[in-house]
């Protein structure tokens, strides 16, 4: 194994930082967004073109993105134990797939902040 | 030697007669929500990028939050959601070395149950 996979006590406190960040933010967007009725198009878009909004919502993706692979990582390392081939390939799956996840993301947060 | 050990592990995986304690029943929905989650993420970002793209996108999410298909799914993804995080907020307390006798454990499996309960029933009045 090279050592700089995440994984072990890095993945374990990654794992828990994005949580943490997470749970802030959910509680914090639920806050706005429900002390604030009567949306529409304009003022949605308007909320997540402010700087800071922007800002933490790409954390919490990166948070998000990180999160799903230490988690899924331990499900495919759990539950795949047999084939190490098999838990390679899914493993690689899982990260093209987070990849493909977080171009997507940067394409909604770019194109709401400079369009 | 390492071969011949893990061959000699006992396996019992009957699912129906294994009765779990409620803290196993916690972990293994924590397990489960968060799959669950993973994989209805790129409907919700697609809703996301959908809303966020034009007024006619934002009219589009709107109308089909409110549809019936999608309100159950939604009450379902709250409930899975809400326990992912009750969950978590458990394991985080336990690993800080709160609640982790067995007596407290089990109190606090119990009260993430509870709460995914409440949620549910504040969402369903929102």
């Amino acid at each position: 194994m090279s050592s700089h996979h995440l994984s072990g006590l890095t993945a374990w406190l990654v794992q828990r930082l994005s949580a943490v960040y997470m749970a802030l933010f959910v509680v914090a967007m639920t806050a706005v967004v429900v002390s604030h009725p009567g949306y529409d198009y304009a003022s949605w878009r308007a909320l997540f073109a402010q700087p800071l909004v922007a800002v933490t919502t790409s954390i919490f993706f990166i948070s998000l993105l990180l999160h799903i692979w230490v988690g899924i990582r331990d499900i495919i390392l759990d539950y795949v134990g047999g084939s190490p081939s098999m838990r390679l390939l899914l493993l690689s799956l899982l990260g093209v797939w987070l990849i493909a996840m977080g171009i997507w993301i940067v394409r909604i947060m770019l194109r709401v902040m400079l369009i | 030697m390492g071969k011949k050990l893990k061959k000699n592990r006992p396996r019992f995986l009957t699912l129906w007669q294994i009765k779990l304690p409620v803290m196993g029943v916690v972990s293994i929905l924590h397990r489960i929500s968060g799959l669950f989650v993973f994989l209805v993420m790129p409907l919700l970002l697609y809703l996301l990028e959908l809303s966020l793209r034009s007024p006619a996108g934002y009219q589009q999410v709107t109308a089909l939050m409110t549809s019936w298909p999608f309100r159950v799914g939604g009450w379902l993804l709250l409930a899975l959601f809400a326990h992912h995080l009750f969950a978590g907020i458990r394991v985080l307390l336990i690993d800080m070395e709160w609640g982790s006798a067995l007596a407290s454990a089990r109190r606090s499996a119990w009260l993430v149950m509870v709460a995914v309960v409440v949620v549910l029933v504040a969402g369903t009045l929102l």
